[in-house]
């Protein structure tokens, strides 16, 4: 098989396992898909919507779990360990993505390949090893029903240290709707249910270690451009700043400005705070900066935690995890939030989605919508024995923990008596880190999110709060920002700012780098254009990679609206906690959206991306984003 | 100048191996990478880097004299080399490198490029092998 020699920057293959018959196969990466498409998050969403039987389970064998890097993965430039992860989600049924960091990425391409591509069902708890040019699928029953940690250091021991390994604990093996993928003693590909769906497939763990490399057009050239970026970057004011205490370190502020989600999303301000911010996670629980791959800033703290439930080593938490389970859950300490994050991480499960899950029933416990009867006891805010007792029942499915691994939309809708309104997601995929009812922006931002309430895909807070775009570091170290009455009239700006953001955030998942150095930093874009040149040796402006990442927002859009039926403006809406309820207490008492302001921001918002008024894509739109496959796939008019 | 390893200032991110395999090989290929990280997880939770702090206990092992010390450094000549792979056994840090597909062990040759793009300071350049330890 003849490999094409023009695909610098890319290793140029990729790896199809066949899990129902044990097939493996390697093809050339098509150069018109990687010129199309770039990499990482494009990759995904263009052979999902090739490949993707339209309309199956998403726990049938006939889905598809792509694994993809991009073109600057594992190249020397700052934070070049990205590593994609697509399928049909489990959460909402549509399209789905998550990435996490690490060195899993990077290892694939050594190993030869840009994307893995796992299709059918093995029959029996399995794992599969890459090593260079060998792939092959091996029993797992040894790991099956372990914990992911724990499982990771079993298989690093039988195979050796030296390879980079994804596993998923029990609720991956329990189908979990929210059960991550895990990496790295700590990071994880969390959302969206991918864990969940390499259960089905029988597959624990993937074992990847490579020793090849990557070609560049001009190893010196593409050499110097990476220690310029590096140099660079420390550079930026927020350099130094940012890395001590991470994502965490925005605790103080999101909990100022009054974002900051407290008791399932009640309301938006945290008294205790401080108890569970960056400098405690610093101060009681830090050993190491664990860093991604070639990551100059890295987010993740490594410690230690003790509580009276049990200790253990846990890598966070970051921000994300202090909202959901300090904030929603209201967890007194940064020691139990730790421990919590512990507990997520061994389980398989993805913070952000548990600690919603788990903040709505107790809502729904504290309102008599659920009997201590069917939870088999008492369960409560600020508490971490029933956060940890939800957990464990939740990875194995064992009693409420068989309704709530369904996620807050399916099991709000088993329980209605309007525990609908409190459920806090989009489209079936839990709401993360952010309190919007003051920032319209970022909650058009959710609202929109092709994946799901994430802030992944757009992070407009500082046009809300502040005015302005600016780095993240930038806004918060200047003390912008504030609980600010929304306008009375909000603005078709809105939208404009969410589509940019739409499209630069999930650029850097399509590059396979991380986008901190841009969005927390303020990395100037130039200096991705010059490795991208560098290492692809390929020209091509930010404008026109911008041009890109909007092709593969609207191809998204089209994957969720074949597979949904009906889907279309109903499922960009938030719950009505949001739109009918204002913020109780804290610096944003009174704000909120209403549901009128909240079809003018849709309206605006499908206008300037040139979709229709229930928010398809029309035919003149696909066909400008060069998508007419797309257009013929959802007869778009 | 000799090598420091600054373990506590590790995050793991391997950008130093990156940056030697391409500068000592001209590839972009950290499996050429002439030191190594060793991430020590779940417990302690921490890292240690081991790289060559020119100690000579390679040239000392070599039965061919085939490791030179030249301005400081260590150095193979393959000319001499035998292939027999002693000084790896012998290197107390195990950065004496068999690299699959070569004849002869590669080391470290001081080129400074893994101190350089550290972006933590945890390799540093001293002046004295001493001050290295």
């Amino acid at each position: 098989m003849k490999k094409n020699k023009f695909l610098y920057g890319y290793s140029g293959w990729i790896l199809r396992v066949d899990l129902t018959h044990g097939e493996v196969r390697k093809e050339p990466l098509d150069e018109d898909l990687a010129q199309r498409y770039l990499g990482g998050r494009g990759f995904v969403a263009k052979l999902l919507f090739d490949e993707l039987p339209p309309g199956i389970d998403p726990f049938s064998a006939e889905n598809l779990l792509v694994i993809a890097t991009g073109p600057l993965s594992g190249h020397l430039l700052p934070s070049s360990g990205k590593t994609h992860f697509g399928t049909k989600s489990p959460a909402t049924g549509g399209y789905a993505d998550s990435n996490m960091g690490g060195h899993f990425g990077p290892a694939l391409k050594y190993a030869g390949q840009d994307v893995l591509v796992l299709s059918g069902r093995a029959a029996r708890p399995s794992y599969l090893l890459i090593d260079d040019q060998k792939a092959e699928i091996r029993p797992a029953q040894h790991l099956w029903g372990q914990g992911a940690l724990s499982a990771e250091k079993q298989l690093k021991t039988e195979v050796g240290e030296d390879f980079q390994v994804l596993t998923i604990g029990p609720a991956g093996e329990h189908r979990v709707r929210y059960a991550c993928i895990s990496h790295d003693f700590g990071r994880q590909a969390g959302r969206t249910g991918i864990g969940a769906v390499l259960g089905s497939k029988n597959i624990k763990a993937i074992a990847v270690r490579g020793s090849g490399s990557l070609p560049v057009p001009d190893v010196a050239e593409a050499f110097a451009a990476g220690k310029e970026a590096f140099r660079k970057v420390s550079e930026k004011t927020g350099f130094k700043a940012w890395t001590p205490e991470g994502t965490a370190g925005i605790t103080n502020w999101c909990n100022e400005v009054g974002v900051f989600p407290t008791r399932n999303f009640k309301t938006s301000f945290a008294g205790h705070s401080a108890r569970i911010n960056g400098k405690a996670v610093l101060e009681r629980l830090k050993i190491t900066d664990k860093g991604c791959y070639c990551c100059p800033t890295p987010c993740g703290k490594y410690g230690h935690t003790k509580t009276r439930m049990g200790e253990a080593y846990v890598e966070g938490p970051e921000y994300e995890t202090i909202a959901l389970f300090g904030g929603n859950c209201l967890l007194p300490s940064i020691e139990e939030v730790a421990y919590a994050n512990y507990l997520c991480d061994e389980l398989g499960i993805d913070t952000i989605s548990a600690g919603a899950v788990i903040s709505w029933a107790i809502e729904c416990f504290e309102k008599g919508l659920i009997a201590e009867s069917r939870i088999g006891r008492p369960i409560a805010f600020a508490d971490l024995e029933s956060v940890a007792y939800l957990l464990r029942r939740i990875a194995v499915r064992d009693g409420i923990g068989d309704l709530l691994a369904e996620g807050v939309k399916r099991a709000a809708r088993e329980i209605g008596q309007g525990s609908e309104c409190f459920a806090i997601h989009v489209k079936g995929l839990e709401w993360t880190g952010y309190e919007t009812r003051n920032a319209p922006a970022m909650m058009l931002a959710y609202m929109t999110a092709d994946v799901g309430a994430h802030h992944s895909r757009a992070w407009v807070l500082g046009h809300d709060l502040a005015g302005a775009w600016t780095s993240v570091h930038d806004l918060i170290s200047s003390g912008r920002g504030g609980a600010k009455q929304p306008p009375a009239v909000i603005r078709p700006e809105c939208a404009r700012y969410v589509i940019d953001s739409q499209h630069t955030r999930p650029l850097f998942d399509a590059l396979g780098v991380c986008r901190l150095q841009y969005m927390e930093l303020g990395f100037e874009e130039h200096h991705y254009e010059t490795l991208f040149h560098r290492i692809t040796g390929r020209k091509l402006s930010w404008d026109e990679m911008l041009g890109i990442s909007e092709r593969i927002w609207n191809l998204t859009r089209v994957i969720s609206i074949r597979e949904i039926p009906g889907f279309g403006r109903a499922w960009d809406y938030p719950p009505a906690r949001f739109y009918s309820e204002p913020i109780p207490d804290g610096p944003s008492a009174g704000y909120f959206l209403s549901k009128e302001k909240l079809d003018q921001l849709l309206d605006w918002y499908y206008q300037a991306r040139g979709w229709d008024a229930n928010g398809i894509p029309t035919r003149a739109t696909l066909l400008r984003c060069g998508l007419p496959e797309a257009a013929e796939a959802i007869g778009a008019m | 100048m000799y090598l420091k390893a600054i373990h506590q200032n590790c995050s793991g991110c391997g950008a130093c191996r990156l940056a030697c395999a391409i500068a000592n090989f001209n590839e972009v290929r950290p499996a050429r990478a002439l030191l190594t990280i060793e991430g020590r997880f779940p417990g302690p939770g921490d890292y240690r880097i081991h790289l060559c702090d020119q100690c000579g206990a390679c040239a000392e092992a070599c039965p061919e004299g085939a490791i030179a010390q030249v301005d400081g450094v260590h150095r193979v000549i393959p000319e001499r080399c035998s292939s027999c792979m002693t000084c790896v056994d012998a290197c107390p840090y195990g950065v004496m490198m068999a690299l699959p597909g070569d004849q002869t062990p590669s080391k470290c040759t001081r080129c400074g490029e893994c101190a350089a793009i550290c972006p933590r300071e945890a390799i540093a350049v001293v002046e004295t092998r001493e001050s290295a330890r």
